[in-house]
C-alpha cells in the first residue's frame, strides 16, 4: 500500500528527515515512537503533503501511484486521513456542515452520487455513536472552544466518516483520559479491517495495549533507527531512547 | 502569490461577475449634463406636481455649493458630474397595466437575474419592485398588498398618487442638505421604491426590489422611502446589479427609513454592483445615503448588508434612535477583492432614553483590495441608560489587502454603557492544510470559512436569500487563495 524509500525532507533549509524507509501492507499496523523533535509529524505531513517541506531525494508510493505527486486534497480523497496533533479550529463552521463538504467531495471524487441529506444524518449519528461523541458536538463549530480531548476525539470521528485507506494518528493520544483513549482504540479497532492501514505515532505503549501493532518504528534524529514488533514498545518506555543509536533498515 | 496562483486566479476570475451582460433596448436619455433644465427634464418625464420640481430644484441649488467629501479611506479620479446622462428609460407605452405590456426583452433581462416577474412563479411571499435604470418596470403583488392596507409602489407613483405621505416624509431623515450626494440624488433621483405599512399592521410577505444599471454613461440615482405606522412591522430587501463596462459609472442612492411608536424595520441589502474587472477597470461607485429614523418609542430599525460588489463603496446605513427604548441595528459583511475599496460602517445616534444599538461589522479583504469600516456611537446628553454593543472583525486573504477600522465615540451622557470588540485574523495556511487534509480544495475552504465568519451577520437574513448571499461571497473571492 505504501512504500518511502530514502525519503529526504527538509524545511527552510533544514534537514529533518534523512533517508526513511518503510512499508505497509493492507490490514497491517505500524507504530512509530521517537524523542521530541526526532521527525515524526513531519513524517506525517510530509505524507499528506503540507507544502511547507521541500521534498529531497526519495520516492513514496501509494497505492501504485506516485504519492509525491498528487496535490493535497487528491491524497485525502484517495484515502490518506492525518489526524492532527493540533487540530485546528474553524470558527463559524459547524461539524456538520464541514463533514457534509468533506464527504462530498471524497464521493464526488470516487464517482459517487452525493448521499440524501437523511442517508447523510444517519451515516453522522452512527459514527458519533462509535467514538462516543455527544450529538451537540456536531452543531458546534469545528473544533472551536472544544478542550484538548474532545478536539482528539473529533479527529476520530472525522477518520470515521471518510473511512480512509491509510490513516496516519500523530499522537492521538496526548491529553486523552483512560476512558477516552479506551473509546479512540474501540473506534479504530472498528475500522480496522484488512484492506486498511494504520500508521500511529505515539509517545506511550499504553495506546499500543488497545490498538495492537504488527510493527515498532524508532524514529531518530530523522531516521528509523530500530524496527521490533509490539514489545519494542514496552522496552522503549523502560529504557529509553539513549541506548538507540545506529540507524537499521527498517521493514 | 506564486505563478501558479497567478495562473489560477486568472483563469478563474473571467467567469466571475454572472450579471455582467446587457440588454439591448431602445431607450430615452436625458441630455448629458447637469443643469436646471435637467432636473426640469425629469420632473417633466415623471409626471411630477410643482411642489416636487420645486423641492428637486432647492435640493439641486444646495447641491452647487457643496464639496465631494474627501474624507474617506477611497482613492478614485473625480466624477466628472457634466458627462454624465441623470435619466435613462426603456421606451415603452405611457402606462402598464399588466406584465403583458412590459417589454419581452425586459422580463428576459430579470429572468436572468434570477428575478421572474411573473407573479405565480416569484418567490413565495416575496413581493418584487424592479427598478432599471432610471424606471420601475413592475412592482408585483400589488393587490394582495394592498388587501393589508401597504402600499408598495415605485417612488414616481406615490409623488403623483400619496402626495400626503410624500410631503410630510420626504426629506425628513436625509434633508436635501445633508451630505453632496444626497443632495445630488435629491436633486436627480429618478425611481425607486415607496412602503407605507400602516398602524398595527404586519406586511404580509417580505417586500423586495431589484435595481439594475443597465444603460451606458448614466448615473442611478434612486430613492426608497419606507414607513412603518405606529406597531406596524416590514422586512425589505434590496439587491442590485450592473452590466461589465470598463468606464466607471456613479451610483448615488438615498434611502430613509421611518419607524413610529412600536414599529419595526428589518432592511436588508444584497449589494453585488459590477465590482470592476481584476486590473480594476470599470465597475460602480456606490455612495449611497442610509438612514433610519426610531421616531416613535420601543421602535426598531435593523440594517443587515452584505456589500460584495461596487468598484467603491461609501456607505454609512444609520439609526437615529430618537424615540425612549428604541434600538438600531446594523448588521454588515463587506467583502472587496483585486482593486475593489470599500469604506463603510455605520452611525448610531442615542437621543432618547433607555435606546440600545448593536454594530456586527464583518470585513473581508482579498487581493488588492482596501476594506475599511467607519463607525461612529454618538450618544447625546438627555439620553439617560443608552447602550451600544459594537463588534468588528477583519478577515485577511493574502497579504496585498487592507483592513482598516475607524470607530469614533461620542459620549455626552455618564450613563450611558458602550462596549467594543475588534478583531483582526488570516485565513492561514494551517486552516487551508487542514481542509485540504480532509478533502475539500482552496476554493471551497475559502468560502467555507468566509461564510463561517460572517455566519453572524447571514444568520439575519431572510432565509431565502441567506443562501443567495453565501453563494456571492463565495463567487466574490473566487481565486483569491491559490
Ligand atoms: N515549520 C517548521 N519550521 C522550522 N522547524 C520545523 C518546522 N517543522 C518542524 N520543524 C523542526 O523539525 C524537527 C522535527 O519536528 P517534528 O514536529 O517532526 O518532531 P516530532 O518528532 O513530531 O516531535 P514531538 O514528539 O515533539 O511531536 C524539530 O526540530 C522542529 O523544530
Ligand atoms: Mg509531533
Amino acid at each position: 500500500m505504501l512504500q518511502i524509500q530514502n525519503l529526504h525532507a527538509s524545511v527552510q533549509g533544514n534537514e529533518i528527515l534523512k533517508g526513511i524507509n518503510l512499508e505497509i501492507k493492507p490490514g497491517e499496523v505500524h507504530a512509530i515512537m521517537g524523542p521530541n523533535g526526532s521527525g515524526k509529524s513531519t513524517l506525517a505531513s510530509v505524507l499528506a503533503g503540507r507544502n511547507d517541506y521541500e521534498v529531497g531525494t526519495g520516492s513514496v508510493r501509494y497505492m501504485g501511484k506516485d504519492l509525491l505527486d498528487m496535490d493535497i486534497e487528491t491524497r485525502s480523497r484517495e484515502g490518506i486521513f492525518l489526524a492532527f496533533q493540533y487540530p485546528v479550529e474553524i470558527p463559524g463552521v459547524s461539524n456538520t456542515n464541514f463533514m457534509k463538504a468533506c464527504v462530498s467531495a471524497h464521493r464526488k471524487h470516487l464517482g459517487l452520487e452525493a448521499l440524501k441529506p437523511n442517508e447523510f444524518l444517519k451515516m453522522i449519528r452512527e459514527k458519533a455513536a462509535l467514538v462516543d461523541l455527544d450529538p451537540k458536538f456536531l452543531h458546534r463549530s469545528v473544533n472551536e472552544g472544544f478542550s484538548g480531548g474532545e478536539k482528539k476525539r473529533n479527529e476520530i470521528f472525522q477518520m470515521a466518516m471518510l473511512n480512509p485507506k491509510l490513516a496516519i494518528m500523530d499522537e492521538t493520544d496526548s491529553g486523552l483520559d483512560i476512558d477516552a483513549l479506551k473509546v479512540v482504540a474501540r473506534g479504530v479497532n472498528a475500522l480496522r479491517n484488512s484492506d486498511n492501514a494504520f500508521l500511529v505515532i505515539t509517545h506511550y505503549q499504553r495506546l499500543l495495549e488497545y490498538i495492537v501493532p504488527d510493527y515498532v518504528h524508532v524514529l531518530y534524529n530523522g531516521r528509523m533507527v530500530k524496527t521490533g514488533g509490539k514489545e519494542l514498545a514496552l522496552e522503549l518506555e523502560e529504557k529509553g531512547y539513549d541506548w538507540i543509536k545506529e540507524p537499521q533498515t527498517a521493514v | 502569490m506564486n505563478g501558479q496562483e497567478e495562473d489560477l486566479l486568472s483563469e478563474i476570475t473571467g467567469s466571475d461577475y454572472k450579471y455582467g451582460f446587457t440588454t439591448n433596448i431602445e431607450q430615452e436619455f436625458a441630455p448629458i449634463g447637469l443643469d436646471e433644465s435637467t432636473i426640469h427634464f425629469i420632473s417633466q418625464k415623471k409626471n411630477e406636481p410643482e411642489w416636487m420640481l420645486q423641492w428637486r430644484l432647492n435640493a439641486f441649488a444646495k447641491w452647487k455649493k457643496m464639496q465631494e467629501p474627501e474624507w474617506a479611506n477611497v482613492q478614485y479620479p473625480r466624477v466628472d458630474y457634466q458627462s454624465i446622462s441623470y435619466y435613462a428609460a426603456p421606451k415603452k407605452k405611457d402606462k402598464l397595466q399588466s406584465l403583458d405590456e412590459v417589454d419581452p426583452t425586459l422580463i428576459d433581462t430579470f429572468n436572468k437575474l434570477g428575478i421572474p416577474l411573473e407573479e405565480q412563479k416569484i418567490l413565495a411571499g416575496v413581493a418584487v419592485d424592479a427598478v432599471i435604470d432610471s424606471v420601475s418596470i413592475k412592482t408585483t403583488f400589488k393587490e394582495k398588498l394592498a388587501e393589508a392596507g401597504v402600499i408598495f409602489c415605485a417612488i414616481s407613483e406615490a409623488i403623483r398618487e400619496h402626495p400626503e405621505l410624500i410631503k410630510k416624509y420626504l426629506g425628513m431623515v436625509v434633508p436635501a442638505n445633508d451630505n453632496f450626494f444626497a443632495s445630488l440624488n435629491s436633486a436627480v433621483f429618478s425611481d425607486g421604491s415607496f412602503v407605507y405599512v400602516p398602524k398595527n399592521t404586519r406586511c404580509p410577505m417580505e417586500l423586495s426590489t431589484y435595481f439594475r444599471i443597465n444603460a451606458q454613461n448614466t448615473g442611478q440615482f434612486e430613492r426608497t422611502l419606507i414607513i412603518a405606522d405606529e406597531g406596524a412591522y416590514v422586512s425589505y430587501l434590496e439587491g442590485c446589479t450592473a452590466p461589465m463596462r470598463d468606464e466607471n459609472q456613479l451610483h448615488a442612492a438615498v434611502v430613509e427609513l421611518v419607524a413610529l411608536k412600536d414599529a419595526e424595520i428589518k432592511y436588508s441589502t444584497v449589494q453585488n454592483w459590477y465590482p470592476g474587472d481584476k486590473n480594476g477597470k470599470g465597475g460602480i461607485y456606490n455612495f449611497v445615503t442610509k438612514r433610519g429614523i426610531c421616531k416613535g418609542a420601543n421602535s426598531k430599525i435593523s440594517w443587515t448588508q452584505v456589500e460584495t460588489g461596487s468598484a467603491i463603496t461609501w456607505k454609512y446605513p444609520s439609526v437615529l434612535l430618537t424615540g425612549d427604548n428604541s434600538i438600531g441595528e446594523f448588521y454588515s459583511v463587506a467583502v472587496t477583492n483585486h482593486h475593489q475599496q470599500a469604506d463603510t460602517g455605520t452611525k448610531m445616534i442615542h437621543v432618547g432614553r433607555n435606546t440600545k444599538s448593536r454594530i456586527v461589522s464583518k470585513g473581508i479583504s482579498a487581493g488588492k483590495s482596501q476594506n475599511s469600516y467607519r463607525g461612529l456611537v454618538k450618544v447625546m446628553n438627555r439620553a439617560d441608560g443608552a447602550r451600544n454593543y459594537s463588534q468588528c472583525d477583519s478577515l485577511l486573504i493574502g497579504d496585498a489587502c487592507g483592513a482598516h477600522t475607524f470607530p469614533y465615540l461620542e459620549i455626552d451622557n455618564q450613563t450611558a454603557n458602550i462596549e467594543h470588540e475588534a478583531s483582526t485574523s488570516k485565513i492561514g495556511e494551517d486552516i487551508l492544510f487542514y481542509c485540504n487534509q480532509r478533502g475539500i480544495d482552496n476554493e471551497e475552504a475559502t468560502a467555507m470559512i468566509v461564510n463561517g465568519f460572517s455566519r453572524e451577520v447571514l444568520d439575519m437574513l431572510p432565509m431565502e436569500f441567506a443562501v443567495e448571499a453565501k453563494k456571492l461571497l463565495a463567487i466574490s473571492l473566487e481565486g483569491s487563495v491559490g
